[in-house]
């Protein structure tokens, strides 16, 4: 297998995931409702309880929803992960799943093409809500816009990793529901999201240490800095290390000679 | 390669858990042959095919694609097969066409060699004027036509059917029958075609009996008549999956 045969695998593998993107739109929109309600409800309404002193990457005071946009796009990005593991398990269960694993291409690299499918998904939705955001004044500067790319890239691919993994321990579509209660709300609310982790530090050491472990809210710091160009490195290397950990793991679940294929069938 | 039969199942055994599914399977598919794996549900078919397409790893003898091993040469045997899943693997919600797309971008065939390919084989299978109709419109017999002609797409020398017929009509079944055999008979391919239903052994085909895990018995149709000493394959296959029983 020649290289221009791995590029046309991805190709394929990218058109289809944008195929049932298009098909599915009310997946597209409720993928930028669901931050927006955040914003337009949660943040006005804690406007005024919650103060946000003057923390980098900020250099003034600066309104909660502004603080919170970060975290929101975080949110998008963290729920099409779970999606990429969704569709994973929700392929399994049609079986269309097989046509995927008997490609002649290598296994790790038919989990990444898939995972890269999902994340330029996740990167156009975040996009988009950063351009319906301009209506609440969250306007980083111009070249945040850019800058902020591969911060959303990275960690998209993280949180599209983490997808990857759950999707090869689920075993059933039944059970993606506990996701939501186990992966997403923990991870969201144990973050840097909502709340500036010198705040979360007073209330409790033991919530600070635990949000400080979660690889989301590294994320969320990443790409409020990216927003204003300025890279926060720990966070970079937390996410890249997470990323390969989640993938590498996800890789292995996926191996005939371990993973869930043989596991599943021994049931 | 030609020297090699297409596939070559040497002391093939499975287990899942505590349970063995498979034990000391042999048996092998020359090229153009057209071989029935005949057994009832629960003797072992899927797990073999699963085996074969590396879906699951065999640890218990070898399993052979042209002489390669599929554990050492997986890439270049899984070019060589093509497979249609006893369970429907369309993507309900794409057309035809964009199945077709999908199937030959993941073995890496450019977009003109998979329009044109995709073109001549619904063709073949008679569901030209479906390519752009969304899967889930379309009836049992026709998505496994669609199957059929989008496992050919990559041009396999060996196709894997795992109870292709699984719920269709008389008729859907046999355009199936007929469409692969042709395949074997004017194109060379070889075919291993799973059932549980015996009227599908057709007289001249080759038959692998498989029951509980086990070869019963290989062969031509009317040699394990002979053998048998059965007029008729019904008659053959229930002789042959209950001697050992009654031993």
């Amino acid at each position: 297998m020649k290289a221009i045969h791995y590029l046309r695998c991805f190709a394929g593998i990218t058109t289809r995931e944008w195929l049932r993107f298009l098909n599915q739109r009310g997946r597209f929109f409720s993928a930028l409702v669901r931050p927006l309600v955040w914003l337009a409800i949660f943040a006005t309404g804690f406007h005024f309880v919650l103060g946000v002193s003057i923390i980098p990457p900020y250099e003034t005071y600066i309104p909660y929803d502004v603080y919170i946009a970060p975290g929101l796009i975080a949110m998008i990005l963290l729920f099409n992960g779970m999606l990429i593991s969704l569709s994973m398990v929700y392929d399994r269960e049609m079986g269309s799943m097989r046509i995927l694993m008997v490609s002649p291409l290598p296994r790790w690299f038919l989990l990444t093409a898939k995972l890269l499918a999902g994340v330029v998904l996740s990167v156009i939705q975040a996009y988009a809500f950063l351009a319906i955001a301009l209506l609440w004044d969250i306007t980083p500067p111009w070249y945040g816009y850019i800058t902020a790319l591969p911060a959303l890239i990275l960690s998209g691919l993280m949180m599209g990793a983490l997808g990857l993994l759950l999707s090869s321990a689920i075993r059933q579509l039944e059970n993606f529901a506990s996701v939501m209660n186990f992966v997403i709300f923990p991870m969201f609310f144990a973050s840097s999201a909502l709340y500036p982790l010198w705040r979360v530090k007073e209330a409790s050491l033991l919530l600070y240490y635990i949000c400080q472990a979660n690889p989301f809210t590294h994320a969320v710091e990443l790409i409020r800095f990216a927003l204003y160009g300025r890279l926060e490195p720990v966070a970079a290397v937390v996410l890249v290390a997470a990323t390969a950990i989640f993938l590498t793991l996800a890789v292995y679940g996926y191996d005939p000679a371990r993973g869930l294929m043989q596991r599943r069938a021994a049931d | 390669m030609e020297a090699h039969p297409a596939l070559s199942i040497e002391g093939l055994g499975h287990c899942f858990g505590p349970r063995r599914v498979l034990n000391g399977v042999s048996f092998s598919v020359a090229g153009g042959d057209f071989t029935v794996l005949l057994g009832l549900n629960g003797a072992g078919k899927t797990t073999l095919f699963s085996l074969a397409t590396r879906l699951y790893v065999q640890r218990e003898g070898t399993i052979r694609i042209f002489g390669m091993d599929i554990r050492e040469q997986a890439s270049e045997c899984l070019r060589r097969i093509g497979v249609v899943f006893q369970q429907p693997t369309l993507d309900l919600d794409l057309t035809v066409e964009q199945n077709l797309f999908y199937h030959a971008a993941l073995h890496g065939l450019s977009h003109r060699d998979a329009a044109e390919r995709g073109a001549a084989e619904i063709e073949r299978v008679g569901l030209a004027a479906q390519r752009h109709d969304k899967v889930r419109r379309l009836s049992g017999g026709q998505r496994r036509r669609i199957e059929i002609a989008r496992c050919l797409l990559h041009r396999p020398c060996l196709l894997l059917l795992d109870e292709p017929t699984v719920g269709l009509d008389i008729a859907s079944r046999q355009f199936m029958l007929d469409h692969v055999r042709r395949l074997c008979r004017e194109e060379g391919i070889a075919a291993l075609w799973a059932t549980h239903l015996i009227d599908e052994v057709g007289e001249g085909a080759r038959v692998v009996v498989l029951h509980k895990g086990e070869v019963r018995a290989v062969g031509e149709a009317r040699q394990l008549l002979g053998e048998t000493r059965t007029p008729s394959m019904r008659a053959a296959f229930e002789s042959l999956v209950q001697e050992r029983e009654a031993a």
